[in-house]
């Protein structure tokens, strides 16, 4: 059965069978708490504890993989309670990160043609677009308004995972302020790679074809996921995102995306990118006003 | 050396003990469904319990050998055929440069598996030659096996040798019943269900549907219900949804309280349903042999319990592997 709730600490520790333990820190989305699971992952990892087999953290919660054979389970979740306790009582909450301009081409012609395929019985408005659909829920004027609130201002990648590589997207603004639109009634078999989603609040970017019930607004322009590393932002690792970084999406037209395409092919595309140290008290208490700064660190690159 | 690939069969793809270390980027374990009885396969031709072997499902493939090869095919039963002829499962095989493999009608189960001395040799990605589809990475190239394939296959390792019975004994061959008990360990979100719907899951028959794969599997039967709430800020409208969290490997979903689905070694890494339990470790096997139609009884264990099953399982490989008096 699932642990009791803990008398002082919020987070709710459960095991997934014998080789993984769940922590919930929040059953809500919050800025807050990512930023406290991406701490205690941070903390455990460093740790290198035998028998630790993966550390994934998730938008609110935290699942480890251990083999109980070298770490007990008892072990593990009073290692865990440790490091949630000492986080608990002191309050540096920055992150060293980087923050990433995404180039993307909204209302493309690829998720346009495999949005037709899923609308009767899929989709809430068959007879509308995606992106329609969302700038209605969300009470704003047009497509144009709702882009234009989709670019602004920067997200925090939350999670990365479903798929290899999928980035989870949290807007860095006010809980009001967040777009928020229902999933597919029922999941698409396809979904163009590097269609840059929305699902309840969180953003995506599908790094693989593949199965998907996320709305579609566009396509990125350059790979996240290069299994055979040959652009050099893959260099060290196939998969490009890691929770904790910043993206900036950057709005591009057909022409500019065809010029990013023959830079992929002739192996020379890199992101714009630079290094920022993230400030959750200085993200919380003024969002507009912090992101217009992280987003100028772009500007020198 | 390379096996020849005629007919690649339904879903044919290299697989070994599975990738571990990337779970966080989304990069599922993969590695044989059948870990027990790739296993055996391994020891029967004197490999390493982790050298990549051939994971076939159903409908087996027809493939030549370009030298002499040592192979055996073990897991689900199936009518296994050299030029043709007749030969035992479970069993170690000797066959000449040019020989043909091949398979009938399988007679339970879902997947079996064929281990060559040497093992698959394909290229190891991030530590482990399994194949991953949907990322393309792994494997032969990435992807599950063609009609012309040339899949290479390694030469023995030093030290490792083959061990001196030729054939698995009955009582250490799993069985493929059409009717199992699956053990699981309460938890995850299990406090989200009815108490009506928590009777469901452990009392109701549940039955393997066609909809099952290397992601996971899904059952039909009665159904649960979930706890009516207020959902919480991102959990998304659904009492079965909840904020998009890690998926434990094993772990049972529910979405709208219809039909479960256990997730299974290529399954995706993380998502927005409430899970209820898990399948302990020393279960997946069991859970992979699960064929269509399969009737199923879930069955709640405490996490000691659960690692008791682990050793248990542990033993009876062990056991197994001296009974044709292989090493480790």
């Amino acid at each position: 059965m699932s642990s009791p709730e803990p008398a002082v600490l919020e987070a709710r520790y459960t095991w997934g069978g014998d080789e993984f333990l769940f922590v919930e820190v929040a059953e809500s989305m919050s800025l807050a708490a990512n930023f406290r699971v991406m701490s205690i992952a941070a903390k455990l990892s460093a740790m290198q504890l035998p028998g630790i087999v993966d550390v994934c953290p998730a938008n609110a919660s935290l699942l480890v993989r251990f083999d109980p054979d070298v770490l007990p389970p008892s072990t593990l979740e009073e290692t865990v309670r440790t490091i949630e306790g000492d986080l608990a009582h002191h309050h540096d909450h920055s992150l060293e990160t980087r923050i990433v301009e995404v180039p993307v081409w909204y209302e493309d012609p690829f998720t346009a043609e495999v949005a037709e395929r899923f609308r009767e019985g899929f989709h809430q408005e068959p007879g509308g677009t995606d992106i329609d659909y969302a700038a209605k829920v969300n009470n704003l004027k047009d497509a144009a308004e709702f882009i234009q609130r989709h670019h602004e201002q920067p997200w925090l990648v939350s999670m990365v995972g479903f798929v290899a590589g999928l980035p989870f997207l949290f807007q860095l603004v006010e809980r009001e302020k967040q777009l928020e639109v229902p999933k597919y009634l029922s999941p698409r078999t396809d979904t163009p790679k590097l269609t840059v989603g929305h699902g309840g609040c969180f953003g995506c970017i599908y790094s693989v074809r593949g199965a998907g019930g996320y709305q579609m607004f566009g396509v990125a322009a350059a790979p996240i996921f290069d299994p055979a590393q040959s652009l050099a932002d893959f260099k060290d690792f196939m998969v490009f995102f890691k929770p904790g970084d910043i993206v900036k999406f950057k709005p591009v037209t057909e022409a500019e995306y065809n010029t990013i395409q023959s830079e992929i092919s002739a192996g020379t595309f890199r992101y714009r990118q630079v290094p920022v140290t993230f400030d959750l008290s200085r993200a919380l208490a003024n969002p507009a006003g912090y992101n217009q700064e992280l987003m100028e660190a772009l500007n020198g690159v | 050396m390379a096996f020849d690939i005629r007919n690649p069969g339904l879903a044919t793809t290299v697989q070994d003990q599975g990738r571990t270390g990337h779970y966080n980027v989304g990069i599922p374990q993969s590695g044989s469904l059948d870990q027990y009885s790739a296993e055996l396969g391994n020891a029967l031709v004197g490999n390493t319990a982790n050298e990549a072997v051939l994971e076939c499902t159903y409908l087996g493939p027809v493939l030549s050998t370009d030298q002499d090869a040592l192979i055996a095919v073990t897991g689900a039963p199936v009518e296994v055929k050299v030029n043709g002829e007749a030969r035992p499962q479970w069993t170690r095989l000797q066959l000449k440069a040019g020989d043909e493999l091949s398979f009938g009608v399988i007679q339970g189960g879902t997947r079996y598996y064929i281990a060559v001395r040497g093992g698959i040799d394909v290229p190891s990605v991030l530590g482990s030659r399994s194949t991953y589809s949907l990322g393309a990475i792994g494997g032969f190239h990435g992807r599950k096996l063609e009609a012309g394939d040339q899949v290479p296959v390694g030469s023995p390792l030093d030290g490792g040798a083959v061990p001196d019975a030729d054939t698995v004994p009955e009582e250490f061959r799993p069985a493929f019943s059409k009717e199992q008990t699956v053990r699981i360990v309460l938890g995850l979100y299990d406090h989200r269900l009815t108490d009506e719907g928590l009777d469901n899951l452990l009392n109701g028959e549940w039955k393997v549907t066609p909809v099952a794969d290397r992601m996971g599997l899904r059952y039909s039967g009665p159904g649960v219900q979930w706890k009516e709430r207020e959902q919480p800020f991102g959990a998304g409208s659904d009492p079965s949804n909840i904020v998009d969290a890690g998926y434990a490997v094993g772990s049972i979903q529910i979405p709208g309280g219809t039909q479960p689905i256990i997730l299974h070694r290529d399954a995706v890494s993380g998502g927005g349903y409430a899970m209820v339990g898990t399948v302990i470790s020393a279960d997946m096997d069991l859970v992979a042999r699960a064929a269509p139609g399969t009737s199923t009884r879930f069955v709640a264990i405490s996490l000691d319990e659960a690692l008791v099953a682990r050793k248990e399982l542990a033993e009876l490989k062990r056991n197994a592997r001296a009974a044709i008096g292989a090493g480790g």
